[in-house]
């Protein structure tokens, strides 16, 4: 067996005029955890994708166990032994278990076959890496993080030598996240090598035994994990010296500006996203909204800003209601001092296809400055587009620049701006960071603390549980559409993460 | 994600690619002439001769090129707020009828000065409100435009046999028509124009029409793009979410949208109607509705780019009859082969030849690039 279970030498990719990888030299060593780091469009996917065989470097080398291969496609990755654990899992939710893992694998026309002997290998993987999935239940019906075990499950099946998990704990509770890296640390411990996407560097820092950094398409640097620190990796990743801790002084909360009473909300399917909420935001503190990915947190918002309406309850806005099971709608709650930075940006925070300047004006763009009479004031609104670029130092600073062409997060403070200079009562933010770069998520954090200060209600929901600790003076969490807790900003993470699991206090005193 | 192919100059984007698009379309076409047994170069300079060699040459190219602009502006405008409106037959069709009624109506009351506007008027309300019942559809109970709008071609040209054979037509006529405008509905030709350059016209209905399409595609920029309305077709077209985001109210915007799209598609029966044949006949509208729907793919959907799509087209329907006219070989079916592949090239498989050309000019700009960071290849 070769020393580098991967060895990647000057790999090139470029789209179009973008080089999304450039001169890309990696070697990964055989049964190690090594993790790969950097910020949204570094290319780490692009890279990985290049591995298993979706993309085609335009140049350079790549040797698997030694031996200098090339990968057409994935099944070609596959046959090398090498398996990818996809950021959205690649599952077909209404098979059991079982039929996802011989999808793709099957031996013949006849299922049976196959599928008893799946069962028997499985039996076997599950007993070798303890890792308990039921073979007879529905996708669906599972857990995430379960989910995710099946999805590992699926590349042993093939014979993965190498596993490569893209972004693996977006979608898991810390606990989750933490029996995840028990997995990985069994499957090294087989022999296995393991590639591990991340933006997070607490995650690296966790479990990986080297860890390398990517910015702007290159590898900057690989170090050995016990010897380096978070703030270099930061520092790496960035390119300068990054603040990780956000300053903020204490909260100096008023009257009740947002209150949320016993609200329930439908979604187009019919089912109850949101149940029987209730929540108050005064002037002056930051109300964080915890909870894994998908437990009604968009549904909530979207029914206080108006865009969806709910089945039931009551909203008051500066203690005055407004009509949420009916009329509300957003253009009116913005003139009554209500600003929304959507989570979803690129669909609905931007029209990325327009002007920078355009999107500086959307949703305000009945406010009579930026109009005469039935036209466009043009001027008037490149001049306050310009003054916004200024004060948030968005880059490159051309306000006629499609929005397309800017990074995450100068995007992200294009909708800051647009939505914090209005000067509003309360404003809502939907993860704000994500899919922005480290220096940007700085600045925004520290716009959202100046905004509390300045004695606006701040309503912040993220998936980030780091992010909520951080900025947030009071935290709720929720799950399946229902508040569950709400805690103070010194929670452990280990106690939000009980909550986010829908562990309530209640039944952990039952339990005792 | 960003795009990896978004960031091409605007020469190439708009002027490269549709040339190539357009060039590949001949050369094929090219290939069809020779099939048949006809030397394609010759074809070439018979078809260029027959639109622009002459004076009445020019005149039917401009003349034809006045009604695609029409129907251009129709489909971009919906193009615009995302929907695709091929109804513009239909909504011409049914302009038609609005143009003969404000004619019959005042062409002996008032001089064409005043009966211009009261026709546009009329032609305009009359394709609106054809195009009023798909757009309530589409906006209230989601019923797809492309569907309901192709059906309502359908049901436009039942609807006007009927008008003209048993309403319109004058008792005891033979010809499916209404009587002839008089004097008062008849519009200034644009002799001069084309004499100005030192041409003689005969034949050709070249109108004043023509005019009002050049003025009407600067008031469709003005719409799109300096105006508050065009600012929420325009997010509407782009992204439906986020016009939910920004409060607007979506059903009006489509329905107004298709309203526009639709008067302007009416709009389109001025020329033939009151120009040119100055009565109203069946069947004016000769597929000018559908070649509206190339001429806005061609054109990119902007007033600067339908204008010379919308003449090239009419230099191929109006090229094309020399043409067949010269080689016999060349039947009117071959013409329409033709005005299949520049349509084929020029608007479906318009990024065929895309990526190759970004990797060019992707290459060339390598060495500018350096310092830009990559904003592609994450998968959020």
């Amino acid at each position: 067996m070769a020393e580098y279970a991967i060895e990647l030498a000057g790999i090139n990719k470029s789209f179009g005029p973008v080089k999304a990888n450039r001169d890309i030299n990696l070697q990964i060593k055989q049964g190690t955890i090594h993790g790969i780091i950097g910020e949204n469009g570094a290319g780490k996917s692009t890279l990985m994708s290049i591995l298993y065989g979706f993309y085609q470097a335009d140049s350079g080398e790549i040797s698997i166990d030694g031996k200098n291969t090339k990968i057409n496609s994935s099944n070609d990755a596959i046959a090398l032994g090498i398996g990818m654990v996809h950021q959205h899992f690649m599952l077909v939710e209404n098979f059991t278990v079982l039929e996802n893992i011989i999808l793709g694998a099957e031996d013949s026309q006849l299922l049976s076959g196959s599928i008893s002997k799946a069962r028997s290998e499985l039996v076997r993987l599950e007993k070798e890496y303890e890792l308990n999935v039921d073979p007879d239940a529905i996708i669906e019906e599972l857990p995430v993080g379960i989910q995710q075990r099946v999805e590992i499950l699926k590349a042993l099946y093939r014979g993965a030598e190498i596993l490569i998990l893209d972004e693996p704990t977006g979608v898991l509770t810390p606990s989750e996240a933490d029996h995840l890296f028990r997995i990985l640390e069994q499957l090294k411990e087989q022999g296995k090598t393991i590639v591990l996407i991340t933006h997070k560097l607490r995650e690296i820092m966790a479990v990986t035994d080297e860890v390398s950094v990517m910015r702007q398409g290159t590898i900057v640097a690989t170090r050995k994990t016990d010897k380096t620190s978070v703030e270099e990796l930061a520092e790496l990743m960035v390119g300068r010296r990054v603040l990780l801790r956000v300053e903020k002084g204490d909260p100096n909360p008023g009257e009740i500006k947002l209150a949320v009473q016993n609200l329930t909300v439908r979604d187009s399917r019919g089912i109850d996203m949101v149940k029987n909420v209730s929540l108050d935001v005064r002037a002056g503190e930051i109300v964080g909204i915890a909870g894994v990915a998908g437990n009604g947190q968009s549904q909530l918002i979207e029914a206080i800003t108006g865009i969806r309406p709910a089945k039931e309850g009551r909203v008051l806005l500066d203690g005055e209601p407004i009509d949420v099971t009916g009329q509300a709608d957003p253009a009116m709650l913005r003139k009554r001092g209500l600003a929304h930075v959507p989570e979803d940006r690129h669909h609905m925070g931007l029209v990325l296809a327009f002007e920078e300047a355009e999107n500086s004006i959307l949703g305000y763009h009945d406010d009579p400055s930026y109009l005469s009479g039935p036209m466009l004031n043009i001027e008037a609104i490149r001049n306050d587009a310009r003054d916004k670029i200024e004060k948030y130092d968005i880059r490159p600073a051309n306000c006629r620049l499609k929005t397309a062409n800017f990074s995450g997060g100068n995007q992200q403070k294009i909708v800051l701006a647009r939505e914090m200079e209005t000067d509003p009562s309360v404003l809502i933010v939907g993860q704000p960071t994500r899919g922005v770069d480290v220096g940007a998520i700085e600045f925004i954090h520290k716009r959202i603390i100046e905004m509390r200060d300045a004695g606006k209600a701040v309503l912040l929901v993220s998936v980030e549980l780091d992010e909520i600790r951080s900025l947030a003076d009071r935290i709720i969490v929720m799950f399946d559409g229902k508040v569950v807790g709400e805690c103070g900003p010194e929670a452990t993470e280990g106690e939000l993460g009980l909550l986010m699991a829908g562990v309530t206090n209640d039944k952990i005193e039952a339990a005792e | 994600m960003a795009q990896p192919y978004s960031q091409l100059p605007r020469w190439v984007d708009y002027g490269l690619i549709p040339l190539i698009n357009l060039t590949v379309a001949f050369l094929v076409a090219g290939l069809v002439v020779l099939a048949v047994g006809e030397n394609p170069l010759r074809a070439a300079v018979l078809m260029v001769e027959g639109a622009f060699g002459s004076g009445d040459g020019i005149g039917y190219t401009l003349y034809y090129a006045t009604n695609f602009i029409f129907t251009g502006l129709a489909v971009a405008v919906a193009f615009h707020c995302g929907l695709f409106n091929i109804g513009g037959e239909g909504q011409a069709y049914i302009g038609g009828l609005g143009v003969a009624v404000g004619c019959l109506a005042f062409d002996s009351v008032f001089p064409w000065w005043i009966n211009l506007p009261i026709a546009t008027l009329c032609a305009a309300a009359f394709g609106g409100l054809w195009a009023l019942i798909p757009a309530l559809l589409q906006a209230k109970r989601g019923s797809h435009v492309v569907i309901t709008t192709i059906m309502f071609n359908f049901i436009a040209a039942s609807l006007m046999v009927y008008l003209l054979v048993d309403v319109l037509k004058p008792v005891g006529q033979m010809a499916v028509e209404t009587r002839p405008f008089a004097e008062g509905a008849s519009l200034p030709r644009l002799d001069w124009m084309i004499e100005a350059f030192g041409f003689t016209i005969r034949r050709a209905p070249l109108n004043i029409t023509f005019l009002l399409a050049l003025i009407t595609s600067f008031l469709v920029w003005i719409l799109i793009w300096r105006t508050r309305l065009g600012y929420e077709i325009r997010t509407m077209g782009h992204s439906p979410k986020a016009a939910q985001y920004a409060g607007i109210n979506t059903t009006k915007i489509i329905v107004i949208t298709m309203m526009i799209s639709g008067g302007l598609a009416g709009m389109m029966a001025l020329n033939p109607v009151m120009g040119a044949q100055e009565r109203l006949q069946l069947d004016f509208v000769t597929g000018a509705g559908f070649v509206g729907i190339a001429v806005a793919l061609m054109g990119r959907s902007h007033p600067a780019g339908i204008i010379p799509a919308a003449i090239l087209f009419g230099m191929l329907y109006q090229g094309g009859a020399e043409m067949s006219f010269e080689m016999p070989a060349i039947t009117r079916d071959m013409i329409v082969i033709i005005q299949g592949l520049v349509i084929l090239f020029a608007g479906a498989l318009e990024h065929m030849f895309r990526p190759y050309i970004s990797l060019f000019f992707g290459r060339i700009a390598d060495s500018s690039l350096k310092a830009a960071p990559a904003t592609t290849g994450e998968g959020h």
